[in-house]
C-alpha cells in the first residue's frame, strides 16, 4: 500500500519512516497529500519568507514514552511561578504531545477528553489544504479536547505544551479541539516552553458558537532549538467573539498561522500579537481572516521587536466575501528594528469582494525614536535602560489589547522576567 | 571666573539635507551660582541649540570652544552623566513617550540620577508620596501621574510637568527653553514659582524667553542678548524691558 517512500523527497524524508507505517484512512489520506506537496518551500506563497531549513538532516522519531520528571518539573513551574494567579488555574499539561495527568490539574466546568481516547480529525482542518496539518493528521497522538457546555462561564483553562528535546531528534503533533458553545465563555491560555531541540507541530480547531465568546492567549517561549510550526482554526459563529494575542518569544524558528472564519452575521475576531526575538531566531505571525457573513469585525494589531540577527514575518490576508457587506476590518503590523542585522517581511493584503466595507491596513518599520530617547537620557536615565523602557513600552502597548487581566498580568510578567535589568524602575 | 558654567567660544553645526550648517558662531557665556540668566533673542538665532548642545543632543557637532560645569568638561559627558552632575533641560516641545507610564518614568529618572549620585534609591512608596507632593503644588492633576508621559497632555500640562520632573531631579543648573510659551497667566506665575522653589545660593538657571511677563514672577540677574549664534549684549534686569517695548531691531543694528 505504500508506494510512499520514493516521493519523500526534500524536508519530508526526515518523517518517512513514521509515514511509511500509517494505520487509518485519514493519515494515509494525509500522507498521500503530503507525499504530493511535499513540505513547502519557499515557491510556495505562503511560505516565501519562512524557509523549514531549521528542521536539518535527521530523521524526527517519536518521542521517547518516558521523559525526565524534574525537567519536565522545572519547565511546568517556570510557566506557573512567572505570576502569582497561574498555579492557581486549571491546566492541561502536554509533554512532547503526550497528556501528563501527573502535571495537570483539570478544570471543572468544562467537558474534557483527550485526543489519543478517540481520534477525531474535526472539518476545518482539511489536511490538504496545508501539509503542516497533513503531516499533523498522518502523525498525531493526542491532544486536548475541550467542550465548554452552553450557557456556561467556564473562567481560565491553561494548556501547557511542554517540549522536552534529547539527543536525537524528535518531533510531536498534537491535534487540539475546543468547542466554546452557545452563549459560553472560555479563557483559554496556551503555554508553549521547552528546552533542547525538539519540533512541535500542533493544530488546533477551534469553534465559537452563537453569542459565545472565546479569549485566547498563546505565549511561546519554545526551547532555543525548537522548531514550532502551529495552525490554528477558527470558525466565528453569530454575534460571537474569538479575541486571540500571540506572545512570541522563540524558539529557533516558530511561526503561529491562524485562519479565522466569520462565518455568520456579528462576529468579532482578533488576532492581535507581539514579537520579541533576537539572535538567529524567526518568528512568524501569518493569519488569514475570513469575512463569510455581514456585519463582522476584524481587528490585528501586531507588533515586533527585532534584534540580532532576528527575522519577524508578517502576513496578513483579510478576505472579505461578497456577502460580507458593512465588514469593519483593521490590520497594522509595526515593526522596532534594533539591530542593522534584524529583519522584518510584512505583507499585509485585503482581498474585498464586498462594496460597502470598512477596511484598512498599514505597516510601519524603524529604529527608536532619537528624541525619544534623548528625552529620556536628559533626565538621567542611562542609555540601555532608556533604550529598553522605549521597547517595553512599544510592546506593552499591544499587551494592554489583552482584555482579559489575568493573561495580561501573565504576559506582563513573562516579559519582565525575561528581560531583567528593563527600566521600570522595578 | 567662577566655577560653575562657563562657556567659552562655542561653535557648532548641524547636518541639514547633507549640508553643514553652523548655528552656535562662538558663544561666550558665565554663569556664578546662585543666579538667574536669560537669554533673548530673535527667532533662528541659536538659542535652543545652546541648550541642546550643553544638554548633550547627539546631532549638534561642536567645532570649536569649550563648555565646562563644576569644572568638568560637559562637552565630554553623555547626556545622562550632564543630568546626574545636575544639569537639567526643561524642552521647548516636550516628547511624548506612548507606552510609558509618567510615576515609572519620574521614578526611573530620579532613582538614576540618585544612583549616579551615591544616594540610596526611593522605594515606591517614597517615591509616590514625594511626587504627588510635587505635583500638588505644580497644581497639576493627580492622574498625571498615571498617564502615559506627555501623551495627549496640553500645552500647559507639558509645561508642568517639566517643572515637576525638574522639581524631582533636583538640578544645580536649569536651562528652561521657552518654558513660558503657551501659557496662561495663572500656568505661568505657578511654572515661575516652582522655579523659585529652587533658587538657592548653590542652584542657576538660564531661561530662554521672548516675553518680560515670566521675567515679573523670576527676578532675573542678567539678561543675554543672542543674535546669529553669538551673544551680542549682555546687561542688568532692564534691558529686558527695554527689549519688550522696542523689540531687537535696534540692538541687532548696533552690532552689525
Amino acid at each position: 500500500m505504500n508506494a510512499l517512500s520514493k516521493d519523500m523527497s526534500g524536508p519530508l524524508a526526515l518523517f518517512a519512516n513514521r509515514l511509511n507505517t500509517l494505520v487509518g484512512a485519514e493519515r494515509q489520506s494525509a500522507a498521500g497529500a503530503l507525499a504530493r506537496t511535499g513540505l513547502p518551500d519557499r515557491k510556495v506563497e505562503a511560505w516565501r519568507y519562512t524557509t523549514l531549513r531549521a528542521l536539518g538532516k535527521q530523521d524526527y522519531a517519536a518521542p521517547p514514552m518516558q521523559v525526565e520528571a524534574s525537567t519536565v518539573r522545572a519547565l511546568l513551574e517556570r510557566v506557573l511561578q512567572a505570576h502569582p494567579a497561574m498555579a492557581a488555574l486549571p491546566r492541561v499539561v502536554f509533554v512532547n504531545g503526550r497528556h501528563a495527568p501527573a502535571y495537570s490539574a483539570l478544570p471543572d466546568d468544562v467537558d474534557l477528553s483527550f485526543f489519543a481516547e478517540a481520534p477525531r480529525f474535526g472539518l476545518q482542518a482539511a489536511p490538504d489544504r496545508d501539509p503542516l496539518v497533513a503531516l499533523n493528521t498522518a502523525l498525531a497522538e493526542d491532544g486536548l479536547v475541550l467542550r465548554v457546555p452552553a450557557g456556561v462561564d467556564a473562567g481560565h483553562v491553561m494548556l501547557v505544551s511542554l517540549g522536552v528535546g534529547g539527543a536525537d531528534p524528535l518531533s510531536f503533533h498534537p491535534r487540539h479541539t475546543v468547542v466554546v458553545e452557545k452563549e459560553s465563555h472560555l479563557r483559554l491560555i496556551c503555554v508553549q516552553a521547552g528546552q533542547g531541540a525538539y519540533f512541535h507541530n500542533p493544530v488546533m480547531d477551534i469553534r465559537v458558537e452563537d453569542g459565545a465568546t472565546l479569549e485566547h492567549l498563546t505565549l511561546q517561549t519554545e526551547g532555543e532549538q525548537a522548531v514550532s510550526l502551529g495552525t490554528l482554526y477558527a470558525h466565528v459563529g453569530h454575534q460571537s467573539v474569538y479575541d486571540s494575542f500571540v506572545l512570541g518569544l522563540g524558539g529557533q524558528l516558530v511561526r503561529h498561522e491562524v485562519h479565522a472564519r466569520l462565518a455568520a452575521t456579528r462576529g468579532v475576531v482578533h488576532v492581535n500579537g507581539a514579537q520579541r526575538l533576537t539572535g538567529q531566531q524567526v518568528g512568524d505571525i501569518t493569519s488569514i481572516i475570513t469575512h463569510a457573513a455581514s456585519d463582522c469585525t476584524s481587528r490585528q494589531t501586531v507588533r515586533n521587536v527585532l534584534d540580532g540577527h532576528a527575522r519577524g514575518v508578517f502576513q496578513g490576508k483579510v478576505l472579505v466575501e461578497r456577502i460580507a457587506q458593512k465588514t469593519d476590518g483593521y490590520q497594522m503590523n509595526q515593526a522596532l528594528l534594533l539591530s542593522p542585522y534584524a529583519e522584518i517581511d510584512a505583507k499585509p493584503e485585503l482581498e474585498i469582494y464586498a462594496d460597502d466595507v470598512r477596511c484598512s491596513h498599514g505597516a510601519t518599520v524603524g529604529a527608536l525614536d532619537d528624541d525619544q530617547l534623548f528625552y529620556l537620557r536628559s533626565r538621567g536615565i542611562p542609555k540601555h535602560e532608556a533604550c529598553q523602557m522605549l521597547i517595553d513600552a512599544f510592546l506593552d502597548e499591544t499587551i494592554a489589547l489583552v482584555e482579559d487581566a489575568t493573561a495580561q498580568a501573565f504576559c506582563r510578567a513573562v516579559m519582565a522576567a525575561r528581560f531583567a535589568g528593563r527600566g521600570e524602575g522595578a | 571666573m567662577s566655577q560653575f558654567l562657563e562657556i567659552s567660544g562655542l561653535c557648532a553645526q548641524i547636518d541639514a539635507d547633507g549640508q553643514k550648517k553652523q548655528i552656535l558662531q562662538g558663544v561666550d557665556l558665565s554663569i556664578p551660582p546662585g543666579e538667574v540668566h536669560v537669554i533673548m533673542g530673535p527667532n533662528g538665532s541659536g538659542k535652543s541649540t545652546l541648550s541642546y548642545v550643553l544638554a548633550g543632543r547627539e546631532e549638534y557637532e561642536v567645532t570649536a570652544g569649550t563648555a565646562t560645569f563644576h569644572g568638568q568638561d560637559l562637552l565630554a559627558m553623555e547626556p545622562e552623566e550632564r543630568a546626574a552632575a545636575g544639569l537639567f533641560l526643561a524642552f521647548q516641545s516636550p516628547i511624548e513617550l506612548p507606552g510609558v507610564n509618567n510615576a515609572n518614568f519620574l521614578r526611573t529618572a530620579v532613582n538614576a540620577v540618585r544612583r549616579a549620585r551615591g544616594l540610596d534609591e526611593l522605594d515606591a512608596v517614597a517615591f509616590l508620596k514625594m511626587a504627588r507632593e510635587a505635583a500638588k503644588a505644580l497644581s497639576m492633576a493627580p492622574d498625571m501621574l498615571k498617564r502615559n508621559v506627555n501623551v495627549g497632555f496640553s500645552g500647559g500640562e507639558k509645561k508642568r510637568n517639566e517643572v515637576l520632573q525638574m522639581t524631582l531631579l533636583q538640578p544645580t543648573f536649569a536651562i528652561l527653553d521657552e518654558t513660558d510659551s503657551g501659557l496662561d497667566v495663572d500656568a505661568l506665575r505657578i511654572v515661575a514659582e516652582g522655579v523659585n522653589r529652587l533658587r538657592a545660593p548653590t542652584f542657576s538657571a538660564l531661561v530662554i524667553t521672548h516675553h518680560q511677563k515670566l521675567l515679573d514672577y523670576l527676578v532675573p540677574d542678567r539678561i543675554h542678548v543672542m543674535a546669529r549664534g553669538r551673544i551680542i549684549l549682555s546687561g542688568g534686569p532692564e534691558l529686558a524691558r527695554q527689549i519688550d517695548q522696542e523689540g531687537y531691531t535696534k540692538f541687532l543694528a548696533e552690532v552689525a
